[in-house]
């Protein structure tokens, strides 16, 4: 059981969007910005003059043992299924939600995420160090085991996001943390209308059924929703979220060109789908299950119907 | 319900076989196509330019078409035909190929060995490289890096992101400068203004590539370009079993 946490007002109009999204009611203005990162100070606006937090150049790693270790991390980061396939429980690796390995602003950048830890969150009701923040990526995102605090692999990660925040201050919140997710549009959002943006601007990559393209047995674009994807308790699963991402970095290398309507429209039409189990499942009960970890979770359809299918029954 | 007879049914099946048998007569196979060129005279030869194992012929710009999917070679010389990519030699070729043709043609393309290029250790690029451009892309500038579509290595992902690996240089920085058109020149001194140029390419799904071209600069375009035309081998055959990190 949860304990009682005070909620923000961003929060609470959050919780009330979720529902008004889907009675199709008029969202009110208001921040949606409930994930993970809520307990942390919200990251502040970048002002237009100044650049983002600027990450050490690779030419600048150390031949030594602690580059090694970094350059290792790096290495785990792109190629998460193939070098660390004991933890990854689908076709994603770091690299698809933290693109340009991890250093772009409003891609989860780890400069960002790192010099903010240890932290409260909400997710599990404890204070997390930077490896419990991690391993929440491998149990939720890469729908896999968490790696243990002192293991190789979350060593060589952490060393990587150390490095990456070379120079940035500890413990102040900086633009471009997370997804920086555009405002809720008015009218709410629209998942047939989300298809259409799909079909015409995605399924290139993510292919018509987001199931993503392989090469052999190289992912090379990732599958989206569907078994090979990350599950329900990821962060990605709430609109709000993936809105964020898809609109500073979808399609890739035209970030910012969908609209905030677009945005949340495509990101309600991938989180329609259904995706592999919550691993935090309460007594085999969806409901129990949307209760205790979803009505307070930014918008998602977890345990709603959606053209008159329950989701949140998971795929194997 | 109406059922036809046995023999009502018959006729329309034999009208099928016939036209079917039509179509075939009307196509020649893909590697005769290469070989002899198409029914009307105007579509030349395939193996002139393209050489005869498809491979092309790099110096020249002349692209490798063996083991390209065949979705991808129909699209473009679609795309060729209505001007979408424009060019003085293909556009006419594609234009008097027939939609059977075009269909031969990029079957038998598509079934001739693909490049191989054997995973290799991961390095570090040297920064501002062509191979650094291919594996890292310029973030700042909005450029993922190539491989992130083209797949690790620029072996391809059927059917829209081509192979990178194995096409010659010279055709891939062509390609670039097709999709970024030349901007204009404003008069300077003695010299006269330049009016821009638009892409003469402009058949990228999504216009994925022109605001890529748009952004890179000519020496990192020629760089990149030799970057994938250094990759592949097609004496080995493509291993889809292994697994190729980035």
């Amino acid at each position: 059981m949860i304990a009682s946490t005070t909620y923000r007002p961003a929060l609470l109009a959050a919780m009330t969007l979720a529902l008004a999204g889907l009675a199709g009611f008029g969202a009110q203005a208001a921040s949606p910005r409930t994930d993970d990162q809520t307990q942390l100070p919200q990251a502040p606006a970048k002002a237009a003059s100044s650049p983002w937090f600027q990450p050490p150049a690779e030419s600048s790693l150390p031949n030594n043992a602690f580059g090694a270790l970094v350059r290792q991390g790096q290495a785990i980061f792109l190629n998460t299924k193939a070098l660390a396939p004991q933890y990854v429980g689908n076709e994603l690796a770091c690299v698809n939600c933290h693109l340009d390995r991890g250093r772009k602003a409003n891609s989860a950048p780890l400069w960002a995420a790192y010099t903010m830890y240890p932290a409260y969150r909400k997710k599990n009701d404890k204070v997390n160090s930077f490896a419990e923040r991690m391993q929440g990526c491998f149990q939720f995102s890469m729908n896999g085991k968490a790696p243990a605090a002192d293991s190789e692999v979350l060593n060589a990660l952490t060393a990587y996001a150390y490095w990456l925040s070379t120079g940035a201050p500890v413990g102040q919140a900086l633009p471009g943390r997370g997804f920086d997710e555009p405002m809720p549009p008015k009218g709410g959002y629209d998942i047939a209308r989300g298809a259409k943006v799909y079909s015409a601007q995605c399924a290139i990559c993510h292919g018509a059924n987001g199931e993503g393209k392989k090469v052999g047995a190289t992912q090379v674009f990732p599958p989206l929703w569907g078994k090979d994807s990350y599950n329900w308790g990821a962060g990605m699963h709430r609109i709000n979220t993936a809105a964020g991402f898809i609109q500073h970095n979808m399609p890739l290398g035209k970030g910012e060109t969908l609209s905030d309507q677009e945005a949340w429209d495509v990101a309600a039409f991938v989180n329609s789908h259904e995706r592999p189990q919550d691993p935090r499942l309460v007594n085999h009960d969806i409901e129990a299950t949307r209760k205790k970890f979803h009505e307070g979770d930014g918008v998602n359809l977890y345990g709603v119907m959606v053209d008159g299918v329950l989701l949140g029954q998971g795929v194997k | 319900m109406h059922q036809p007879t046995p023999r009502a049914r018959a006729w329309p099946l034999a009208g099928l076989l016939l036209l079917t048998s039509l179509a075939s007569h009307a196509a020649p196979d893909g590697d005769t196509l290469m070989q002899k060129g198409g029914a009307n005279p105007a579509a030349m030869p395939c193996i002139s330019c393209h050489a005869p194992d498809g491979k092309g012929m790099a110096p020249a710009g002349f692209p490798r078409l063996a083991g390209l999917p065949a979705d991808y070679i129909r699209k473009q010389l679609h795309d060729f035909k209505a001007g979408r990519r424009q060019n003085g030699v293909m556009q006419p070729i594609a234009t008097a190929l027939t939609e059977e043709e075009i269909d031969a043609l990029a079957g038998a393309y598509a079934a001739r060995p693909r490049v191989n290029v054997a995973p290799q250790p991961v390095g570090t690029p040297p920064e501002g490289s062509g191979a650094w451009i291919a594996l890292r892309g310029a973030w700042d500038r909005s450029i993922p890096e190539c491989t992130l579509c083209h797949g690790p290595g620029g072996i391809g992902v059927d059917p829209s992101f081509p192979p990178l690996a194995g096409q010659g240089a010279v055709y891939i920085e062509n390609q670039l400068k097709a999709w970024r058109g030349t901007p204009a020149v404003k008069a300077h001194g003695k010299t006269r203004a330049v009016a821009a140029v638009p892409p003469s390419r402009q058949n990228d799904p999504n216009g994925l590539m022109q605001h890529i071209a748009a952004s890179l600069t000519p020496t990192e375009m020629k760089a990149v370009a030799e970057y994938f035309g250094s990759l592949g081998d097609s004496s080995e055959p493509f291993d889809d079993t292994q697994h190729r990190l980035r």
